[in-house]
């Protein structure tokens, strides 16, 4: 994005603050990229003659003489083939060492699919995890987040995931990656022999905030790039989102507005929205699905962002340390999937649903006999019985090291469910305790 | 026509210096590169207008032209609407090609060359008035009524009524002569402006009819009437979206419109998948046929989002002066809240609680006072049962949007987080939930007359036996299993049996989803008589064991179709079961 010969330059900035700056110009669209003084800008409000540009790396060192040059575009991304296996800065530059990308100029952050046009997701995705498969199942077109405290292994549990998922393409829109992190994905692909299906767009702790805010966009529009014009099953994977809600404010504080909860925009839901919506089921068997990462403080849903993003989102999955199997799990109360409707029981066996909701139900009675332990009260037979089951089904199905598929899952379930309960402890249809009740 | 032109852009807030008259909520359209982009006027400042944009603003540039059309924000009404799938301000989604939604592409929201079957009903010479009934059409199962036009609110003499044939919506149907003599052609089409309630109708009585549901919490418990209106707040991932799916699969209304408003794309992927293939129960057709979707999904422009809910219930409004039971659901109602912030602060306007608009509370208010059963002109009745759910920010319930609703509506079913985590589906809390129509009269004499001759006592009764159970959960919680009478055991189990059996149930399953009331009523009176019974316990641990294999038998009844040898045989099994520990008196 060099400036060309024939474009006005603008020299009188009327005023700069930390992350905009104002400028006297005609003839200036809105969300037009420029660059001022060699950095990259957008411009974000116009009245009359002043337009205000946003500066993605900042205004430190800006002057009022400082050259202001208008691209006459929108942020843009080059989509092609040669994507694939290279890594991007925000801009969508190489920053492998490798050449540009040739290919056709899309705009990010285009328009939203109309709805009829959307398939309904049927097509579950496999990682091999039971806190995933068998309790919070994952369908192709789906959007949705771990919920996870800073100290929890989600980088590690999300590349997993995308490893396992068989999905064509793998896109990693890295928001505030510590350098140690962005490494680790890197050579997780590498060993893995999948790089030439990685597409990465990263912005580093090391990189300007407020960068961040084209990364979701310029993985998504790639993403769509290959789920669209090439059918493929896209799987875009975003951390962490909650650096891309601090760039948000940011910018709206820079801007004067009024924030509303816990300091963020009041446009914070339309905000994510517009990206989380990108997933999609498209009719001609490509596919975007995105698997996010929001960092919580202290566990605290209720902030603005991961409450925001749940009612966005289809589900969240909670990380948790399963202290009687000192293995981490996923938590099997919080973490729900919405769309595991569409295919378990119909995709998977069809006692897929009962034996879950069993297995959960008990595994909560499990916890309520941990608590009267706790409380010094004794604990009846059936306590005894569901605590020794919930260890069980923990260290067998639970733990994320675990790979096993569905059916597998299915029956061991039913073994343990045989081990320590009677039939009408169960609770299951009938048809179903003949067939497997064994 | 006023003109104007763009002087300033702030995201979808575009300023425009006029040139001529502009009123406020007037449409202006946005010129940009030849497209017409819709927007609202919702602010005059000398000769500068503040209009949102229903489109993104990107590359709009100073000096744009804008073009005012003197209408405020209007709905085409007429045959044709019925399963259709509209945008947040009536465009025909079906008839947009591209798989992206494309920028100030705007479709009719009524099909210009079907034929209808016209039927008249009223004759020359008739003095009618706006809603009043000139004739009708079949559009699938229902007779849509051709009416006055709303706007038309003076007495007319009708002179001429086409007569019975195939006619398209722009023909004339009739000819109607005002007080001046002045002829007005009336053809099957008219337009209203959403923000406007429609107000062609009589008299509008407190509602006393119940509207089933085929849910047992709502009906059996909680029940919502015909012209009622409710709320359901609820975290995220309590399950509002299921519940309102299954209120809109399993309601007894003629008609639904749901307002898919700033919700997940995907679940009204689900609505436009599953409903062609579902059956109506009633009517034996397909359930799309009785549904109307409005859909503005998250990603779709936020000031249409606001549009869309006006234009659902506008649409509700057409319907029910034809003397139909329409249910609206509106899915949700706090992203249409979040828009009207959203807007108020691009204003620079002082915000309210929490940055929304001060208005609120009056905005919601005024919307839920829509709904409402009436008696039209010609003496038939129709409705519009109105439930919104509420996304309460961090599930807390002391946040404007809810404790708004709260004043307006009759009905809360509060979702719990809590019986959503233990998987006790629907999550409506029942002791926090209330129907204040449980206390109309009218609504009490209804239920004993239609249901059961005491079913309002047995109804109280049950509250009562799960409130001394969820007390009797907590002694035991505190003194311990062992340090408590066996009475407290007893309590909690029976109300564990009512809660179980009468309250939760499988909205996935072929059967147990929907619960007519004959069978809703045959359920909680077979429950409250064990409920009543004293059983014979020698220790608390005898307890559980006893209820649960009760609460299993009890569930299978639930997946058994009503009266079948199965559900007979679980039932005799029951009935053993119970008289092995009953004291007789």
């Amino acid at each position: 994005m060099n400036s060309t010969a024939f474009q006005k330059i603008y020299t009188k900035l009327n005023q700069i603050t930390k992350a905009t700056c104002s400028v006297k110009a005609a003839g200036v669209g809105n969300e037009e990229m420029a660059i001022v003084s060699g950095r990259y800008a957008q411009v974000v409000k116009i009245i009359g003659d002043s337009v205000t540009l946003q500066i993605f790396s900042g205004t430190e060192g800006i002057g009022t003489d400082a050259e202001v040059v208008f691209l006459g575009k929108p942020p843009v991304l080059k989509v092609s083939d040669q994507l694939a296996g290279r890594f991007f800065n925000a801009y969508g530059e190489p920053i492998d060492g490798g050449p540009e990308v040739e290919g056709e100029e899309v705009e990010i952050g285009g328009p939203s699919v109309n709805p009829v046009q959307r398939k309904q997701p049927s097509e579950l995705i496999a990682t091999g995890i039971a806190g995933i498969d068998l309790n919070n199942t994952l369908v192709t077109g789906q959007k949705i987040p771990f919920f996870a405290d800073p100290d929890q292994p989600f980088n590690q549990v999300m590349a997993t995931v995308a490893l396992r998922a068989e999905a064509d393409k793998i896109i990693l829109g890295g928001m505030g990656l510590s350098n140690d992190d962005y490494l680790y994905y890197k050579n997780t692909f590498e060993n893995a022999g999948v790089i030439d299906r990685i597409i990465s767009f990263v912005n580093t702790t090391e990189n300007p905030p407020v960068e961040r805010l084209l990364v979701p966009n310029m993985a998504l529009t790639a993403a769509e790039y290959f789920a669209l014009e090439k059918k493929e099953k896209v799987l875009v994977l975003l951390t962490d989102m909650t650096l891309y809600c601090d760039a948000l404010s940011i910018v709206s504080n820079r801007m004067d507005q009024i924030p509303s909860k816990d300091s963020m925009p009041g446009s914070l839901y339309s905000d994510l929205a517009k990206l989380y919506e990108k997933a999609a089921q498209f009719p001609d068997g490509g596919s975007i699905t995105i698997i996010a990462v929001t960092t919580l403080s202290g566990g605290d849903i209720t902030h603005a962002i991961p409450d925001n993003t749940g009612y966005i989102t289809e589900g969240q999955l909670y990380l948790r340390r399963d202290t009687d199997i000192s293995r981490v799990i996923v938590d099997p109360f919080r973490s729900l999937s919405r769309l595991k409707q569409l295919v378990i029981g119909k995709k998977t066996r069809e006692d897929h649903p009962q034996v879950m909701n069993t297995a959960i139900r008990l595994y909560a009675d499990a916890a309520n006999a941990k608590t009267k332990l706790e409380n010094g009260f004794d604990l009846s037979d059936y306590d005894e019985r569901v605590l020794k089951f919930a260890r069980e089904y923990s260290q067998a199905i639970l733990a994320i090291d675990v790979n096993i598929d569905t059916v597998n899952m299915l029956d061991t379930c039913w073994e343990l469910f045989k081990k320590h309960f009677n039939k009408h402890e169960i609770g299951i249809k009938e048809e179903f305790m003949t067939q497997y009740w064994k | 026509m006023t003109k104007g032109i763009v002087t300033g852009i702030v995201s979808n807030l575009v300023l425009i210096e006029v040139q001529g008259p502009v009123s406020q909520n007037e449409i202006c359209s946005v010129v940009h590169e030849g497209l017409p982009l819709m927007a609202e006027v919702i602010k005059v400042l000398g000769n500068t207008a503040y209009a949102q944009v229903f489109e993104s603003t990107r590359g709009i540039r100073i000096g744009t032209e804008v073009e005012f059309t003197k209408k405020m924000l209007e709905v085409s009404l007429g045959p044709g609407m019925l399963s259709k799938n509209y945008d947040g301000l009536q465009h025909d989604l079906n008839k947009m090609k591209s798989v992206f939604l494309k920028r100030g592409e705007y479709t009719e929201a009524l099909d210009y060359d079907v034929k209808w079957d016209w039927t008249p009903i009223a004759q020359p010479g008739d003095k009618v008035t706006g809603g009043d009934w000139l004739g009708e059409v079949p559009e699938n199962w229902i007779k849509h009524k051709i009416m006055v036009p709303f706007t038309m609110t003076a007495e007319y003499t009708i002179k001429s009524v086409t007569p019975a044939g195939q006619y398209t919506i722009d023909e004339t149907v009739a000819v109607l002569v005002d007080k001046a003599s002045k002829e007005h052609k009336i053809n099957m089409i008219q337009t209203w402006p959403v923000k406007l309630s429609v107000r062609a109708y009589k008299d509008k009585p407190r509602p006393s009819r119940q509207m089933e549901t085929g849910i047992r919490t709502i009906d059996t418990l909680n029940p919502i009437v015909e012209g009622g209106t409710g709320f359901i707040p609820g975290p995220f991932g309590a399950g509002k979206t299921v519940l309102q799916h299954s209120l809109s699969k399993n309601a007894e209304a003629d008609l639904i419109i749901v307002a898919a408003c700033g919700e997940r794309a995907n679940e009204v992927v689900e609505l436009f998948t599953e409903f062609p293939h579902l059956d109506d129960p009633r009517t034996g057709r397909k359930l799309m046929e009785r549904t109307i979707i409005i859909c503005n999904t998250s990603n779709m422009p936020v000031a249409a989002r606001e549009a869309s809910v006006y234009t659902a219930m506008t649409i509700a409004e057409y319907y029910r002066t034809m003397g139909l039971k329409v249910l609206l659901l509106a899915d949700s109602t706090s992203r249409w809240a979040q828009a009207l912030r959203e807007m108020s602060n691009r204003m620079e306007e002082l915000p309210g609680p929490d940055a929304f608009p001060m208005d609120l509370p009056a905005i919601i208010s005024n919307f839920y006072a829509r709904a409402g059963f009436v008696y039209l002109n010609n003496g038939n009745t129709g409705s519009i049962t109105f439930i919104g759910t509420v996304s309460p920010a961090g599930g807390n319930l002391k946040e404007p949007v809810t404790e708004s609703t709260k004043k307006a509506a009759r009905c809360f079913y509060a979702l719990s987080q809590a019986r959503a985590d233990s998987k006790r589906y629907p999550a409506v809390d029942p002791l926090d939930s209330y129907s204040k129509y449980l206390e109309y009269e009218e609504v009490q004499e209804y239920l004993n007359a239609n249901v059961s001759p005491n079913w309002v006592e047995e109804v109280l009764h049950t509250k009562d036996l799960l409130i001394r159970g969820r007390e009797a959960y907590d002694q035991i919680g505190i003194l311990g299993e062992d340090s408590v009478p066996l009475a407290y055991h007893d309590r909690y189990w029976k109300s564990e049996l009512i809660d179980r059996i009468i309250l939760q149930q499988d909205g996935f399953d072929p059967i147990d989803s929907s619960t007519p009331m004959a069978r809703q009523r045959y359920m909680l009176e077979l429950i409250l008589s064990i409920c009543d019974m004293d059983f014979d316990f020698d220790s608390f641990e005898d307890v559980m064991p006893y209820f649960t294999k009760m609460i299993n038998l009890c569930k299978q009844m639930n997946y058994a179709e009503y009266g079948s040898v199965t559900f007979k045989r679980y039932e005799s099994e029951l009935h053993t079961l119970v008289a092995e520990r009953r004291i007789s008196k």
